[in-house]
């Protein structure tokens, strides 16, 4: 122990500490009462969303240069989200407003973002679930999305505390039928969906045409071929009405055990190979069951491993990769850390960042993610080999592992409609149960108490299987945005030569973006995706800069050249010189902090943030802490 | 570089005159050539010694004993930079000239002066000849304070705000001793220094180690300014720890990089190393510093013990953070050469150029780690720095490489004698004398920006390019997308403003001979390629 230093002074002993400190009393919270009153801000409704509940004289605590600022305004509860309605529009530029949500405000929380909600009782945090006996002096918010929200309901009426904690609480945990989502109220309401262009929108793989048409766009179509055995759902509900199969396959074979134990195809790839994935046979004990299996399975194989088809390689992607809880508990772990409800606790958890990180295992689980998705192009591209992935379902794993294959092998999914048709085909055609991972209708509910009981650690209150399309997404997006980033190796020995060999030569070369891309796998790359995870975080804003600074001069660059072309262009049709035109001003982006677009954070001031708890004691390094820089003889000066 | 070639023939005819001088002064010397030998002298024994010179100490040799005569030579080579006979069409030694850096920050003015005082290096013989000291102090006084600061490297000034005048100070630490002891002439000299401001009634003394170690140095007769005898000024601990902690942290990141990347616990074997710890509090320390000139408004004292490692770092930093000038090339170079050369950061100590004692308690990567702080910035602030990561990699390379003479020697003073910016390169002609290739496309000038990067660890990250470029797994991607879409860009303005003024220029012909016509856009311009 080396002591305390007199500023940020963070070691020694630390006492015992209530769990949720304010910082602030509320009397010492600057508000613009004055301002609220002048300027009442209505409450925003979608078309057939209904208000049902309210509260005024609510305290919003937003941080803001180390310190907080409180603005009041009323909290309502529709059918469709939590609002607060402030006077808090004053602080925004006109820069900051043009990135507007348009459907969801800055102070809007959908009730399915909700992700947790605590209150403060006497300077204690803790979870709200249920009824209540005693209403909390203040209501903390945690968002699917990462936003923290802090409503001080300290100044109102106890009637409205009382209504509105209840009601968030309801609407935000109570199981909900299906009918009852918001969106089909919505729909109902807001009939008039615009015709769009069918070129310029996803493909939605709704249509044996959308199939066949990505079987020629791959040039699948000599092999595998679209089926609407499933018409009207009548083989399987989990099936889409319209899917590829190998051309060989007869259709009483998809119907035999209900398109389960078939191989279906996801994607080819230049060479002619192809991706596939199939559901595993139903589990069995009886004998005669098991045989009759075994022999519909070995004809199955006969038809797929034979010419013109390609020899397969199975990846049992149920017994030999990551299983849905151990990524339902990294991401829980993981999203906790960046649910930071103060200055104090960013600071206190940045000392030990790295090792946090590393203990929720999300980054360990992106990379064997991205190391599959790797291991299955080096099949298909570098052994001539089909690839069939195997999960009990074909719904879950299959889609994430294929999907990032084909970002990573076909530049279409690069694209932005590109990437809207993958997610469309291996995602919703290809039966992801959105539903359940995502838990929007909050069914599991005993499951889950019994599952936070047993890790109290993990603070868990979610289904295992949540969080699944997330990480899914936030890859491919760093994909596609041309950020090829790098994960972690576990173990060099499992690594076969083949993929070594293959791997290490793709990264020798220059790539070329229009083909095959391949992420960095090694660790000390790997990197927290700060623009989502940290975008709500203000201590971890850094104003005008970020990787948005460079993109922004991109851009710059991009509309001036378009500006140039233009000019030259009209000045080699118009026959005489033209006047000196005013030259349209390039675009001044104002300075962009690093979070942008997303968090509307205000910062008064360009104070910095400066760690509260910087120091900590060495350890294993106390002698070489305490020695002089030189030697010093001083004394007979 | 007009002295440069002058000086190398006067050291080649120094070696043809004596054969027995010693390499200390630059002469090359080839250990494995063959003894010269008359016809018919014979080698009887050699034996390896180090030879006491009475002029220039001890030098290890081997001496030859022949049937003829005693011979000595030199196992010393001498560094490279001497020898270096490289040629710049640029003079990097110029680059810096100190009367010409405080010009622009707008001294001598009213309350700060520019001394000769240190001339010969007679008050500090590791500050550089040339100082700024308060206008009220006298040469007496600043005299009667250097006995009062360790190695006589009494405060003075680093950087003045251009507006509302507050200074960055350095120094080292006071020597206060066990017993206390007190020196009227620097608590009156700090006074003065805090008179210079007027905005704020208190002085601002950062001292940079931990507060334990500033107490234990009292022992050795060192210590810090206590608020009962230094009542004007307020002290804070910026607890960033002594060169041997820096030294073993860099070496525990050289193991978990070398030969192997350390892969199954990646992240906590990083944070083991305590790297970025160390990056974040330096960070940390200058962003108060810069705050506390910018917008505390408060004159601030930095010091270590000695003043020539976390002090230059730290005031270096803040000087980055608060003037952009320092964020150009040539300004940066400036900073470097005025902050850690002529303030005496020990180069030779800390790096032991041409020493082959590797264990020496000295070493400490003191200037790398200061490299490293520059990089995190440049890449939290992608525009803000003209140089890109290459510029500080060949800093870097060259802090080592001893191809030039700007990191030899512990001080000004020690350089001055062996006449460095004679007889060697500067590292700053190499790199003005090819600009582009150290240039950042992105850079975007702004006057009177502060910077502020983010101390925090969720944005620190350890410097991969430069600490694990060997590594062939880890090879970064070159060039970055975005810079290589950026330059296109760039060529694609230039070629259609190019386009402009020729059409503009036809145009202008058309008119007095209108038979010319002008050819088609498809025919002029070149295929684009890029997509909007």
């Amino acid at each position: 122990m080396l002591g305390k230093g007199v500023v940020g002074g963070g070691g020694g002993t630390k006492a015992p500490k209530p769990s949720f400190v304010s910082y602030v009393r509320p009397e010492e919270i600057h508000t613009n009462e004055k301002e609220a009153t002048e300027k009442e801000v209505t409450l925003h409704l979608l078309p057939g969303e209904q208000l049902l509940c309210e509260a005024s004289t609510v305290l919003k605590c937003v941080q803001e240069d180390s310190c907080q600022r409180g603005i009041y305004g009323r909290l309502v509860c529709t059918d469709f989200k939590i609002a607060f309605l402030g006077d808090d529009e004053s602080a925004l530029d006109n820069d900051e407003t043009q990135f507007k949500n348009k459907v969801i405000g800055e102070n809007d929380i959908t009730l399915h973002c909700v992700d947790q909600i605590y209150g403060v009782f006497d300077e204690k945090k803790k979870t709200l679930f249920g009824q209540l006996k005693k209403y909390p002096e203040k209501l903390v918010i945690h968002c699917k999305d990462l936003r923290v929200f802090h409503f001080c309901l300290r100044y109102t009426k106890e009637e409205e505390v009382k209504r509105i904690v209840s009601g968030i609480i309801h609407h935000t945990q109570a199981p909900k039928l299906l009918k009852r989502l918001f969106l089909f109220s919505y729909a109902t309401a807001a009939r008039n969906s615009p015709a769009t262009d069918p070129k310029k929108h996803a493909v939605m793989f709704d249509t044996l045409q959308d199939w066949c048409r990505e079987l020629e766009r791959t040039k699948g179509n000599m092999k595998y071929k679209a089926v609407s055995v499933n018409e009207g759902y009548k083989v399987c509900e989990r099936l889409p009405a319209y899917f590829v199969v190998p051309a060989a396959l007869l259709e009483e074979d998809i119907v035999f055990f209900q398109g389960r134990g078939i191989p279906i195809w996801c994607w080819s790839c230049h060479n002619g190979c192809a991706l596939l994935k199939m559901s595993a046979l139903p589990k069995e004990q009886d004998d005669g069951v098991l045989q009759i299996q075994k022999n519909f399975s070995d004809r199955i194989y006969k038809t797929v491993h034979r010419p013109p088809y390609e020899t397969a390689k199975t990846e049992d992607l149920s017994s030999n990769f990551l299983s849905l809880q151990e990524i339902q508990m990294a991401y829980s772990k993981f999203k906790q850390l960046f649910l930071i409800d103060n200055s104090t606790e960013f600071w206190d958890t940045d000392i030990k960042w790295f090792s946090l990180l590393e203990s929720s295992s999300w980054l360990d689980i992106i990379r064997r993610c991205l190391k599959k998705a790797v291991e299955i192009i080096e099949c298909l591209e570098a052994q001539n080999m089909n690839v069939l992935l195997l999960e009990d379902n074909a719904s879950d794993l299959c889609c994430l592992v294929s999907s990032l294959a084909q970002v990573m092998m076909d530049p279409h999914c690069r694209t932005i409609f590109g990437f809207q048709s993958l997610v469309q085909k291996e995602w919703i055609m290809g039966g992801h149960c959105f539903l359940d991972r995502c838990n929007h209708l909050r069914q599991s509910d005993k499951e889950e108490h019994q599952r936070q009981l047993s890790l109290p650690l993990t603070q868990s209150k979610s289904s295992p299987k949540r969080g699944f399309f997330r990480e899914e997404t936030d890859h491919l997006i760093k994909n596609l945005l041309g950020k090829r980033i790098s994960k972690l190796i576990n173990s060099s020995e499992e690594l076969q030569d083949g993929f070594r060999e293959f791997y290490d030569g793709w990264h020798s070369r220059p790539p070329s973006y229009q083909g095959l891309l391949l992420p960095r796998l090694e660790g000390p790359e790997i990197k927290v995706w700060a623009q989502r995870y940290l975008r709500w975080i203000p201590e971890a804003q850094i104003l005008g800069g970020g990787g948005v600074a460079t993109m922004s001069k991109l851009l710059e660059m991009m509309e001036e050249v378009q500006r140039l072309q233009e000019k030259v262009e009209v000045r080699h049709h118009s026959q005489e010189a033209l006047q000196a035109e005013a030259a349209s001003p390039p675009r001044t982006s104002g300075r962009l902090s690093s979070l942008f677009p997303f968090a509307l954070l205000q910062r008064h001031s360009s104070k910095p943030v400066l760690p509260t708890s910087g120091w900590k004691a060495l350890g294993d390094e106390d002698d070489l802490a305490k020695r002089e820089d030189e030697f010093v003889d001083l004394g007979d000066v | 570089m007009a002295s440069a070639p002058t000086s190398k023939y006067n050291s080649h005819s120094l070696e043809n005159e004596s054969i027995k001088r010693t390499s200390r002064d630059g002469v090359n010397r080839d250990v494995g050539e063959p003894l010269p030998r008359l016809p018919g002298e014979i080698r009887i024994t050699d034996k390896e010694v180090i030879y006491i010179c009475p002029f220039n100490g001890p030098i290890k040799g081997r001496v030859y004993i022949t049937n003829y005569r005693l011979y000595l030579r030199s196992l010393e080579t001498p560094i490279f930079a001497f020898l270096n006979e490289e040629k710049f069409n640029v003079d990097g030694w110029t680059v810096y000239n100190p009367v010409e850096e405080y010009r622009r920050q707008g001294l001598p003015n009213h309350h700060w002066r520019i001394t000769f005082i240190n001339k010969c290096y007679k008050l500090c013989d590791t500050y550089p000849a040339l100082l700024v000291v308060p206008y009220r102090a006298s040469d007496e006084d600043l005299r009667r304070v250097a006995t009062f600061r360790s190695r006589n490297r009494i405060p003075v000034l680093s950087w003045i705000h251009p507006e509302n005048k507050t200074v960055i100070v350095r120094c080292s630490q006071p020597l206060v001793g066990m017993s206390g002891k007190r020196n009227k002439e620097d608590e009156r000299y700090l006074d003065v220094i805090r008179e210079t401001n007027r905005q704020v009634n208190k002085l601002t003394i950062y001292d940079a180690r931990p507060n334990v170690n500033a107490v234990a140095n009292k022992a050795t007769g060192g210590g810090y300014e206590s608020d009962d005898v230094y009542h004007n000024a307020e002290l804070f601990f910026l607890d960033i720890h002594n060169i041997h902690v820096m030294r073993e942290s860099l070496k525990k990141v050289k193991d978990i990089v070398y030969p192997n990347v350390e892969e199954s616990h990646w992240l906590s074997s990083l944070e083991s190393t305590h790297w970025l710890e160390h990056i974040k509090l330096v960070l940390t320390g200058a962003i108060q510093v810069a705050d506390k000139v910018s917008s505390g408004k408060s004159s601030v004292v930095v010091h270590c013990s000695d003043g020539w490692d976390r002090t230059a770092q730290l005031t270096s930093l803040a000087m980055l953070m608060l003037d952009s000038f320092y964020r150009s090339i040539e300004g940066f170079e400036i900073l470097v050469q005025k902050e850690w050369i002529s303030f005496g950061h020990k180069f030779a100590s800390r790096i032991g150029h041409g020493d082959k004692n590797h264990a020496d308690a000295d070493r400490s990567p003191i200037f790398l780690q200061f490299i490293d702080c520059v990089w995190q910035m440049s890449k939290q602030f992608p525009t803000a720095f003209e140089f890109n990561e290459r510029f500080l990699i060949t800093i870097l390379d060259h802090l080592y490489s001893c191809r030039f003479g700007t990191f030899l020697y512990n001080c000004e003073s020690a350089r001055e004698k062996q006449k460095v910016t004679e007889r060697t390169v500067s590292l700053w002609s190499l790199i003005n004398s090819n600009k582009d290739k150290f240039k950042n496309p992105f850079y975007t000038k702004e006057i009177n920006r502060v910077l502020y990067p983010v101390a925090s660890m969720r944005h620190l990250e350890l410097w991969v390019n430069y600490y694990i470029r060997w590594n062939p797994r880890i090879k970064q991607q070159q060039p970055n997308p975005v810079e290589q879409r950026y330059m296109e860009l760039l060529a694609l303005r230039d070629e259609y403003i190019k386009r402009l003024d020729e059409l503009q220029l036809a145009n202008s012909a058309k008119l007095s001979d209108p038979s010319a016509s002008p050819s088609s856009p498809s025919q002029m311009m070149p295929h684009v390629q890029t997509h909007f």
